[in-house]
Order: structure tokens, then C-alpha cells, then sequence
């Protein structure tokens, strides 16, 4: 898939060094990414899960794993629609103490 | 507080949420991307995030005080419940939950902030956080593809990603419920699956069905 829209996607940026983000840059193997990303190659150097519906035509990339589901305390982004369908980031909380509650009608 | 509700269908939540009448954001989470994000495996789950936007608690069951969680408070069940409703409620009134506590420590870190016991380093927020073998990056994969497939009307092709999703991460609890209530509203057995809430409860123990507060 385009590079662009891989990081796009996922925030996660290739550079010479690797893929990088925040503080974290993976080496990747030669080949991997140029213009076009070499996506079971990348999948496998960042430990991220990739399952291929191959009927359907369709993939999905699942985050990294083999660690915690927190790899850093650092909040990660979340965008989410509210309930009247609006959009809302929690980032505009900054400044705030926030209880993240789950919930759900089932 | 911000609420996020779950719900693969809105519609389902938004019920909910109309009567509350909330002041605070209220969420949808179609894909349950709060698993994925945080490693949030069953409801209600709680989670801090201090005013820099770090996590000083990974989440965790989080009841309202008020909860009923004794097995005493309970009153006797009404006659003539059809037999799987009843067989829930048995297993649902034996469920462990300690609202008691946790909305104490909440309130201890509002007052307090980080000189809050309850507060975790980001090194404890992380050691805390949810194991995730490549299972369950995988079944976070298969959840997705299986939301995606049900709202574009494919729900065939969303039951074997659901399937796998649940096979993969059999201690995730959104991704059955919610794949079983599309089914029956009652998260019965059916053909499709091969659990149901109460058989799954069962094979736990009610009493394992959240872990214990780690305070």
C-alpha cells in the first residue's frame, strides 16, 4: 500500500532509520518500504498482527503485540464520534483529569 | 468523565444515553477500539488520565457507588422468568464487584493528583497494563474486520472474524457479548457460536468474572 497512507493510517512515520513513534524507531529489513509499503514484511518488523480476508478482499493490521497492551503511560490519541454523531478528541481534555469509562447496552 | 459505550449498533447506547442526559462527553466505540487502545476486555472499565495526558491507571472494573454486589441485597427473583433469563440473573447476582473502593480512590486522586497512593508511575501504569500475547493483537484484528463486515451488511462474513476474534482471546468479554447480542438480545446459545454468557461465566466461576482491584 502507498507509504502515505500507511502512516497516515497508523501515526506511525518510516524514516531511513526505520519506523518510528514517539520515542521508538524499528529498523526495518531493505526492501520493506519505499514509495509502497511491503505491509507482511512491515507487519512482522513491528510485531503487529496482520489477518487477510482474502474473500472479501479485505485486511486488517492489529496493534503490536507480544509485550502489554500499554507499551507507554502516555495517553494515546482517540478520536471518537459522541453520541449525536459529532466528533470529539480527547486531546481537548488537556488540563483536566479524565475518568475513561467503558461501558456498554449489552 | 467521558463515557464510551461499546455498542457496535448506536442506536443501542444512544437509548441509554438519552435518558441519563449526560453533561459529560459521551462516546461510541463501534470497533471497541478502547481494547485495542488500553487493553479494556470487559464493562464497565475505568481509566485515569492526568491533566499532561498520562494514564495513571490502565483499566480496571469501575462501578458507581450504590452498586449491589452482595449476594444479600438481592431481592428474590420474580416468578415466571423465562429459564435463560433466570439462569443469568442466578450467575449475575454472584458476581464480585467493589464500587466501595474504587470510587474512594478516585476521589482521593482528584483531591490529590500525583501525591495520590492510587496514582501509579508510568513504569507501574505499564507493568499493570494487560498482557498482549500476539493472540490477542490478532483477535484485536479479527474484531475489527468483524464490525466492519457487519456494518456493511456482510454479517456472515462478520461471524467468522468474530468467531476468531473469540477463540484467540477467549478473556475478552466485549468481543463476545457483543457478537452474541446481535444474535439474541439475551446473549444466549445459538448455532453460530459455540458459548453463551452463562456457559462462558460458568466455565470462570461468577466470582472471576472481574478481576479484583490491584489497590
Amino acid at each position: 500500500m502507498p507509504t502515505a497512507e500507511f502512516e497516515a493510517e497508523t501515526g506511525w512515520e518510516l524514516k531511513p532509520e526505520g519506523a518510528c513513534r514517539a520515542d521508538v524507531c524499528i529498523p526495518l529489513p531493505p526492501g520493506t518500504a519505499g514509495d509502497e509499503v511491503d505491509l507482511e514484511s512491515l507487519a512482522k518488523a513491528l510485531g503487529m498482527p496482520l489477518v487477510v480476508d482474502e474473500a472479501r478482499g479485505l485486511y486488517c493490521l492489529g496493534p503490536r503485540s507480544g509485550g502489554r497492551a500499554l507499551e507507554s503511560a502516555v495517553a494515546p490519541d482517540l478520536r471518537l464520534p459522541g453520541w449525536h454523531g459529532d466528533a470529539f478528541d480527547l486531546a481537548t481534555l488537556r488540563g483536566r483529569k479524565v475518568l475513561l469509562l467503558a461501558w456498554a447496552s449489552w | 468523565m467521558v463515557t464510551v459505550a461499546l455498542d457496535l449498533e448506536p442506536e443501542r447506547a444512544a437509548r441509554y444515553i438519552g435518558r441519563a442526559k449526560p453533561s459529560h462527553p459521551s462516546l461510541v466505540d463501534q470497533a471497541h477500539r478502547m481494547d485495542e487502545l488500553f487493553g479494556v476486555v470487559n464493562v464497565p472499565s475505568g481509566l485515569w488520565i492526568d491533566e499532561e495526558g498520562m494514564i495513571v491507571r490502565p483499566p480496571e472494573p469501575a462501578f458507581p457507588e450504590g452498586s449491589v454486589n452482595t449476594l444479600q441485597e438481592y431481592p428474590p427473583l420474580p416468578e415466571g422468568l423465562p429459564p435463560y433469563t433466570e439462569a443469568t440473573l442466578r450467575e449475575a447476582r454472584k458476581i464480585r464487584t467493589e464500587p466501595g473502593r474504587y470510587v474512594a480512590a478516585l476521589r482521593d486522586w482528584v483531591s490529590l493528583g500525583r501525591g495520590s497512593e492510587f496514582a501509579l508511575t508510568p513504569e507501574e501504569v505499564v507493568a499493570q497494563s494487560r498482557p498482549r500475547p500476539p493472540e490477542a493483537g490478532l483477535a484485536a484484528a479479527h474484531f475489527e474486520l468483524a464490525q466492519h463486515l457487519q456494518r456493511s451488511g456482510d454479517g456472515d462474513g462478520a461471524v467468522g472474524h468474530f468467531r476468531a476474534a473469540h477463540r484467540l482471546q477467549p478473556e475478552n468479554w466485549t468481543y463476545k457479548r457483543q457478537a452474541w447480542s446481535l444474535q439474541r438480545r439475551d446473549q444466549g446459545p445459538t448455532d453460530v457460536y459455540d458459548g453463551d454468557w452463562v456457559s462462558d461465566v460458568l466455565k470462570i466461576g461468577p466470582e472471576n468474572y472481574y478481576e479484583p482491584l490491584q489497590m
